[in-house]
């Protein structure tokens, strides 16, 4: 098993393509929470291939997308001071903030670094001692462990030069949102894979209950997202609503208890503002407040920017499945992602760029789509 | 054609105005860098002649009779050393791939130098040899060249200018006019070997096999092709941008739609991991030793035999096939038998977060 091909294999995707057809008999709508999964979903042409009946809804499960705009002005404002270093992820260097971007900081004069690890940043910190670091801490709970082990490092390390501008999201508590929405429309999801690595399951059994909605644990390649798909929809065709793990070659019922130690070491959890959704109660993470003199906020005092949203730009109905991208009016006119209006046209993982990207041939669909009304 | 840049009256969807500043993007060899040159190099240089409209990787000029190539390119890689070569094989051979290209035999290049001070002279003596073997190795001449200096802090070590120049044979027409629907598209080899082989050092990364760029001259490869007898419509080396671009750019010219089969396109197993690993599309991946060739449908079997028989297109495989529907666009058909469109990158590929 070389992992590479093994999980795209055609027949095998046709064959649980085939059982899918042969399991639905009524329409269904599916959410599937993570961007990777939206990825994948648009780039192998999965929802053409499902049965008419079943629709995908795309979740908020992109963090470059769900990072408010307050939070991206923070980080242009800091990466514009001279002296810093500001490293983040590849991808949030093309997130819109208020008129500019990290790209354009960095083409302004600013010192801006893309990063493969977490800790990369605080190696820059250590062979830097006249500059200051700052990493981007952005993600769900995929990412929360790394980030969370920069300062547990430069803790260890003694240093006074690095901090973590932090904006950490959780999944559990946007299901719940989603779910106690008045406009509801999920029927089943697919849990994020990666999340659960770190997590466990455990966390999904009270929604589980609560909502009598089936949750299934789903891996990032086309094989995985079809047999998330499949596991859900024969559970929903059967009356039944419980949680599944259909990716259990990464997640156990547990997940990594030596990652959840250490962010519960660093973390502690808050309300958050998701962009284009809006606060979702105790759902992020920020440092603890002993961990103060590691927190980028306070250090460089930008709590007090605060910012307005493209009124054009209903990427907060794309985040809660509420439309599709092809339906909101600047979708590839105003909006694309050579000038994205909101973070869902930036990542690859975000539904609009994957709808840009992959689906712009097809006309607009006319379909039973939700509305906001 | 505007004479001038007027960015107030300017009803053209974006870039400059968003960027009054040059932004790494705009080097990138996608969207970006095709706006700054149609907007703003080209209204600027003027074009006379029509040469320079087409936009091609190398101008194919009428001279007393005959038809010259000619291409020049600008070699800034960092690091300057990479698995299986440095910025000296680059240098020679791209700028060798580009007039090769056309159909041309290349035959001499100029060879441009930006050095700054305190550049090693043995390191600089390696990638000048490196330059020279390289040039043997394909039959072309360094014929003339410039070398200048800078002030420490002011350049990347050295900065490589290169230009060449061939002569198109009579009866040898290759370009986006000749394309038609039916064509077999083949690409020449495994892809995006150069692009991971450059980030795995650059970032420091490793993937357990080291990867190697491809970086290779492919003139004789081209010779070989025109002279098989093959009805060769049109080549390009897909570098920046990878297959991906190549192919949007030749659809957008030749305005025909590019259908391929994603899983037709050779990913070394390495390639591929790493590509997972980084959140990158091989598809947009830079490759220094590949050509894709568009060719008559009738022709496809003997031009995947001349080429398998050349050993830069030993691993040459069609990839798809030009159609009607779709002009300008292209797109795949996806493993599992969906479709998508494959979109000319807008700038680099960024890693993604998870």
């Amino acid at each position: 098993m070389r992992y590479l091909d093994e999980f795209g294999d055609p027949d095998l995707a046709r064959a649980l393509l085939d059982d899918i057809h042969r399991t639905v008999t009524r329409p269904w709508a599916l959410m599937e929470v993570c961007g990777g999964q939206t990825h994948t979903i648009i780039r192998n042409g999965i929802d053409q291939l499902l049965p008419e009946k079943v629709t995908l809804i795309h979740g908020p499960g992109c963090p470059v997308c769900v990072t408010p705009l307050e939070t991206i002005d923070r980080a242009l404002e800091i990466a514009s001071r001279p002296g810093v270093i500001f490293c983040s992820f590849g991808d949030m260097l093309r997130v819109p903030g208020s008129g500019r971007d990290l790209f354009r900081v960095k083409s302004d004069g600013g010192d801006v670094r893309i990063v493969y690890s977490p800790l990369d940043a605080v190696r820059l910190a250590q062979e830097n001692p006249d500059k200051e670091v700052v990493f981007f801490g952005i993600g769900f709970e995929t990412t929360a462990p790394a980030n969370a082990m920069t300062v547990t490092m430069a803790k260890q390390l003694g240093l006074t030069n690095f901090s973590l501008l932090v904006s950490h999201v959780l999944v559990p508590p946007a299901i719940t949102a989603l779910m106690e929405s008045p406009v509801r429309r999920v029927q089943a999801f697919l849990a994020a894979g990666h999340v659960c690595t770190v997590m466990g399951m455990s966390e999904y059994e009270p929604l589980v209950e609560k909502y009598h909605v089936p949750i299934v644990v789903t891996g990032f390649e086309p094989l995985d997202v079809l047999q998330g798909i499949r596991q859900a929809l024969v559970q929903l065709e059967e009356g039944r609503a419980e949680l599944e793990n259909a990716y259990p070659r990464a997640v156990s019922y547990e997940g990594n208890p030596v990652a959840q130690q250490v962010v519960r070491e660093v973390f502690e959890t808050c309300d958050r503002a998701w962009r284009g959704i809006g606060v979702i109660p105790m759902s992020g993470w920020r440092l603890r407040e002993e961990l103060a003199a590691f927190d980028a906020e306070k250090r460089y005092d930008v709590t007090g920017i605060t910012t307005e949203e493209s009124s054009l730009c209903r990427s907060g109905e794309v985040l809660q499945g509420l439309i599709k991208p092809v339906e909101c009016a600047a979708f590839g006119k105003e909006c694309t992602p050579r000038s994205p209006l909101g973070a869902p046209m930036v990542s690859s993982e975000g539904a609009c760029a994957a709808y840009y990207q992959f689906r712009r041939l097809e006309p607009t669909p006319v379909t039973a789509w939700g509305t906001t009304a | 054609m505007s004479e001038h840049l007027d960015l107030e009256g300017w009803s053209c969807p974006m870039p400059l105005r968003d960027h009054p500043q040059v932004v790494m993007g705009h080097g990138g060899g996608g969207a970006l860098s095709s706006d700054l040159v149609e907007h703003l190099l080209l209204p600027a240089y003027g074009d006379d002649g029509g040469v320079l409209a087409q936009l091609g990787d190398a101008a194919v000029l009428a001279i007393n009779g005959g038809r010259l190539a000619m291409s020049t390119d600008s070699f800034v890689v960092r690091p300057r050393f990479f698995p299986g070569g440095n910025v000296g094989d680059l240098a020679v051979n791209g700028t060798i791939n580009d007039v090769a290209m056309t159909g041309a035999r290349p035959l001499h290049l100029a060879v441009g130098m930006v050095l700054e001070e305190g550049l090693q002279l043995a390191e600089l003596d390696v990638i000048a040899r490196t330059m020279g073997r390289a040039a043997r190795r394909a039959g072309v001449g360094i014929v003339t060249g410039d070398t200048k200096v800078v002030d420490s802090g002011h350049g990347d070590g050295v900065y490589i200018t290169t230009t060449g120049i061939g002569v198109i044979d009579p009866g040898v027409d290759l370009g986006p006019h000749r394309v038609r629907p039916g064509d077999a598209v083949i690409v020449s080899g495994p892809v995006a070997l150069h692009g991971i082989a450059v980030m795995s050092v650059r970032e420091g990364l490793e993937f357990g096999s080291e990867i190697e760029t491809d970086c290779a001259p492919l003139n004789g490869l081209v010779a070989a092709l025109l002279a098989s007898g093959t009805d060769v419509h049109m080549l390009r080396d897909p570098t920046r941008g990878g297959v991906a671009a190549t192919l949007n750019e030749i659809a957008k010219s030749s305005r025909t739609g590019v259908s391929i089969e994603e899983r037709a396109v050779p990913v070394p197993d390495a390639v591929r991991a790493a590509c997972g690993f980084l959140g990158l599309d091989p598809l947009y991946v830079a490759n220094e030793g590949k050509l894709v060739a568009f060719v008559a449908p009738e022709h496809a079997e003997l031009a995947l035999a001349t080429m398998h028989a050349h050993e830069f297109g030993v691993g040459a495989v069609r990839i798809g096939t030009v159609v009607e529907e779709h002009p300008g666009v292209v797109v795949a058909r996806t493993g599992i038998g969906g479709t998508r469109v494959v979109d000319l990158p807008l700038a680099e590929q960024l890693p993604r977060i998870c």
